[in-house]
């Protein structure tokens, strides 16, 4: 069992998949249905094989496990490695969870070019899960890059009035951020000699060549988490994307910049990390309060929850570049809670939308009348969202306020008031759309849940509820690894200080 | 007084040889064949290039200077000739199907194709600059008759005159700067030069000679169709039949760079100092231009013009770098681009709307419901051309950069990076057209067979490239070492 190649089969299986249906043939109707089942088994599949990563998963050691490592360039010593730790094993777990719950969510909502859709969803599930285990750099930017082409199209032809428009905005937007990432990869391999991210992260870059490469990965993580003032692709994106890609979107997509952080801003480059931390704090605190209030006053659902998204982000850059036990702990604690916390309520903005095709906040009121399943779950992740104890959102946001009061009283202060942002954003969505009267005609007909959408949401309240209750089952998985990155950090940095006293 | 009475070393220069031979016993085949001559004149031509491959793979690694040092070949020719004889060939094989639904029937085509092509291997594989000046014009002047063979037609007639024109300007370019070179240098040999030039290694070159070089820069700029000289390539790319601008868009372009490469890596090596800034800027101009000159186009022969301006600026980047790892890069640029770009012509010459051949880009609207597996195919070019990973035109730009950030060049790969944000604003714009838009009114289903095969395979190697880079992006490294070690 151990020396299969665990990785590589949970990677490359969906993309197995995509082939299968890209191979079916037959009537129109048959071919839909087929897709959606090779799809959804697949994924399923997939999931269930990830699950093996986390069973075998040795929390006791901060060394990449399930290694697989083989020649690719063997002239330029770039080869395919692949490994997991502790914080990159659980980005995998999420995006293998979250993709069979969009096919399943795109069950009905999706009628149009359902072979293409299934294909585009399992083409992306395959490099975003390839991106989280990639141990080379350039393996992991080809998965990172290649990202774009499989959403560009999930939001051009399956999205919105406005789809064009967004599409674009999302690839010209990224791509440029991540180009300027390549740039700073080729530094690298002709400064150290090598891609492999283990032996990069002992390289020990000058501290002058560090500054450029911390700016030109910025350039991409920033993008792509994102934050202010570069945000401004995610509402658009979000807005027009159909609910699945919105999932995705919120839940994976924006987690490969924060995860970009961990893996290669902070442990190659410490000391700019350093440098640079005041104006990640910055740049977090204007992106907690600015986007919270902006959220206030949106009109539709989906951009709210987008903004919601970017102030979210914000508590995990300030979480994870305070460097201490908790707030970095508590970051990629927040990313997960989100993705699954902000992932779903998108499918909740769906669920009313497949029925009525509005997202216009006042089209709606008083759904709790026809529809009091769908008003529980979306309480439940509402509350998710606001950080209530005994849900996810607070475990995290308790951590990173905790390593941010640790580093500045101001920063913790701040940041806080983005948790009472927050709340009052979140229930003052819930309040519109499911309290008050209901008065509008065409929302008198609304059927409330049904099972295919209870199975799209039992799996997250149940995680939801989870990791608020018990998080210790997922903390204790990365704790090692988080100690081994912040101590090497600290190591490097001493190291750097002993260097200038000896100047 | 020996030596000229002994035959001189020929068989590194086989393939050429052969080819020439072949070109005329073609060309006596189809005046006795006559009228229906085409098909089978084609299918001979393509036979008679496979076998010149053979011989360039059998001989070409020979690094005897051939013909008292006018000729030398070489694992860098061997591989610059390969990708040429390819092009070649899938030219002439994607030409058929046209031709004949156009009823036009010549078999002077494959001969020219033939003629042109031997033309391109010599200019690879130039010694001395009269040689290069004789293989040049043996392309060009083949290629100016391609370029107006629809003589009947006033677009071609038109695209062959301006080709024609330009062309003989750009070669009168060439001619003057190498008569200069050679009044300063007192030769016009390659490695005479080189060493005349190391020899002047520490001190100011005369402004004689810089001029000779510049005007020789201009000239070959012109072939490749490089910034600011590139403005006869939209006008022949629209202009020319479209098979033609098929050949056009990829053997003399990897030619016209081996060329390009060689003549400033060997016999100005020296004076990469004078020469390096110089293609530096016609390559951030060529990549800028590129992209932004596509962007308003509506014609897609106009926009592949633009989109190839842009990628000989990429290819630029890796000369600008003038090392080792440019060289590779280039090589292996030039290797894909021909995969893409003789896919992408493939899937243009299959568009046809009630049997009349249609190249405006807003026809391709829903071609992803109507022909879905050619739209997948475009896809994938336009991926590929924009440089996104892990499709096989990223691997082209990864080594370009690589090669320019390792000669310190980053403003350039800056610059480049940029651009190909540009660039890829407008194939996205194909992709949006194909995928986002509603048809209005659909395109023939009927493609020729021999199109289709090869736009399948064109798109495989670019969709799978990633999974065996190896085994050419080695190889592309052997030919580059060994033309810095010879």
């Amino acid at each position: 069992m151990s020396d299969w190649p665990l990785l590589s089969l949970v990677t490359f299986l969906p993309l197995a998949g995509a082939l299968f249906v890209a191979l079916t043939r037959g009537e129109e109707a048959q071919v839909a249905r087929n897709a959606r089942y090779v799809a959804l088994w697949t994924s399923l599949i997939t999931f269930v094989i990830s699950l093996l990563i986390w069973a075998g998963f040795d929390p006791t050691t901060a060394d990449f496990q399930f290694v697989e490592k083989r020649d690719w360039l063997p002239d330029w010593g770039i080869g395919y490695h692949m490994g997991v730790d502790g914080i990159s094993m659980w980005f995998v777990l999420l995006s293998t969870l979250l993709t069979p719950i969009c096919i399943l969510a795109s069950w009905e909502a999706v009628q149009k070019r359902v072979k293409e859709y299934m294909i585009a969803f399992l083409v992306l599930e395959t490099l975003m899960v390839g991106m989280f285990c990639a141990l080379d750099i350039l393996v992991f930017y080809i998965f990172f890059e290649g990202v774009l082409i499989p959403m560009f199209l999930i939001i051009g032809v399956w999205g919105g009035a406005r789809r064009v428009y967004a599409a674009f905005k999302f690839f010209l937007y990224t791509l440029l951020g991540s180009v300027l990432m390549l740039i700073a990869i080729l530094a690298m391999y002709l400064q150290a000699g090598t891609t492999d991210i283990p032996s990069l992260m002992q390289a020990g870059f000058p501290a002058e060549l560090q500054t450029w490469l911390w700016l030109a990965f910025f350039a991409s993580f920033a993008v792509k988490v994102p934050m202010w003032p570069v945000h401004t692709w995610l509402p658009d994106a979000h807005v027009e994307a159909p609910t699945a890609g919105s999932v995705i979107l919120a839940g994976v997509l924006l987690k490969m910049g924060g995860y970009g952080f961990l893996r290669f801003s902070i442990p190659m480059f410490p000391e700019a990390t350093e440098f640079f931390t005041p104006l990640v704090y910055a740049l977090s605190i204007v992106a907690v309060i600015y986007t919270s209030l902006v959220a206030l006053v949106q009109e539709d659902m989906k951009k709210l929850i987008a903004y919601s998204s970017i102030a979210h982000m914000g508590f995990v850059t300030i979480g994870m570049f305070t460097m201490t036990t908790q707030g970095v702990e508590g970051s990629i604690f927040q990313m997960l809670s989100h993705g699954i916390v902000s992932g779903a309520l998108f499918l909740c903005v769906g669920v009313v939308y497949d029925r009525m095709h509005t997202r216009e906040i006042a089209a709606y009121g008083g759904l709790v009348e026809r529809m009091p399943r769908y008003a529980l779950v979306f309480m439940i992740f509402t509350m998710g969202s606001v950080g209530l104890p005994a849900t996810s959102g607070f475990v995290g946001e308790f951590l990173i306020l905790m390593g941010a009061f640790e580093k500045s009283t101001w920063l913790a202060a701040l940041a806080a008031t983005g948790l009472i942002l927050g709340a009052a954003y979140m229930l003052y969505l819930y309040r519109r759309i499911i309290f008050g009267t209901l008065d509008k005609e065409a929302l008198k007909k609304m059927l409330d849940l049904s099972p295919r959408e209870i199975a799209v949401f039992a799996p997250l309240i149940i995680l939801v509820f989870w990791m608020g209750i018990y998080p210790s089952t997922f903390l204790d998985m990365m704790s090692v690894s988080v100690d081994h990155l912040i101590s090497n950090y600290k190591v490097a940095l001493g190291n750097a200080s002993v260097a200038v006293a000896a100047r | 007084m020996d030596a000229i009475t002994t035959l001189p070393v020929m068989s590194p220069a086989a393939a050429e040889i052969f080819l020439a031979a072949a070109a005329m016993a073609l060309l006596m085949f189809g005046v006795f064949k006559g009228g229906k001559a085409q098909e089978a004149t084609s299918w001979l031509a393509v036979a008679v290039m496979v076998i010149a491959g053979g011989l360039v793979v059998t001989y070409g690694g020979d690094t005897t200077p051939a013909f008292f040092g006018m000729f030398s070949s070489g694992p860098f020719a061997q591989f610059a000739k390969l990708l040429i004889l390819a092009g070649s060939i899938l030219a002439i094989i994607m030409s058929r199907s046209t031709f004949r639904r156009d009823s036009f029937e010549r078999f002077e085509y494959p001969v020219l194709i033939v003629l042109s092509t031997v033309g391109m291997l010599m200019m690879v594989s130039a010694n001395d600059m009269i040689a290069l000046y004789v293989g040049l014009e043996t392309q060009s002047l083949a290629l100016y008759v391609i370029a107006s063979i629809r003589r009947d037609t006033l677009r071609s007639t038109e695209a062959g005159l301006k080709y024609f024109v330009l062309g003989a300007l750009s070669s009168g370019m060439l001619l003057y700067g190498s008569s200069m070179v050679y009044g300063f240098a007192g030769t016009t040999e390659f490695d005479a030069l080189a060493r005349v030039f190391t020899g002047l290694a520490g001190t100011e070159p005369s402004v004689g000679l810089i001029v000779g070089l510049v005007f020789v820069i201009c000239g070959l700029a012109f072939k490749v169709s490089a910034v600011p000289f590139h403005m006869w390539t939209p006008d022949v790319y629209e202009g020319a039949p479209t098979p033609v601008t098929a050949l056009f868009a990829v053997a003399p372009k990897v030619a016209a760079l081996a060329l390009f490469l060689r003549v400033l890596l060997e016999p100005f090596g020296a004076l990469v100092g004078e020469w390096q800034q110089i293609i530096s800027l016609i390559a951030v101009l060529s990549m800028a231009l590129g992209a932004v000159g596509a962007l308003v186009q509506t014609n897609i022969k106009r926009l592949m013009a633009y989109s190839s301006i842009g990628h000989m600026g990429y290819a630029l980047v890796g000369l600008a770098a003038a090392n080792e790892a440019g060289v590779a890069g280039i090589l292996v640029y030039l290797a894909i681009y021909l995969f893409m770009n003789v896919g992408t012509f493939a899937c243009i010459l299959a568009m046809r709307r009630q049997g009349r051949a249609v190249e405006g880009i807003n026809d391709l609207a829903g071609l992803s419901k109507t022909h879905p597996g050619m739209a997948a195919m475009i896809l994938i070019f336009m991926f590929s051309m924009a440089g996104i990973p892990p499709l096989a035109g990223f691997f082209g730009k990864w080594f370009v950069f690589m090669a320019a950030v390792e000669s310190g060049l980053i403003t350039l790969a800056v610059l480049g990076v940029l651009a190909s944000v540009i660039g890829a604003f407008y194939y996205l714009r194909i992709v949006k057209i194909m995928y986002f838009d509603e048809a209005e009114e659909p395109l023939d289903s009927a493609v020729p067979g021999d199109l289709k095969i090869v736009m399948t395979v064109m798109a495989a190697v670019t969709l799978l490239f990633f999974i065996v880079p190896a085994p050419l992006v080695s190889s592309a490294k052997a030919a580059a070492s060994a033309l810095f070690a010879g």
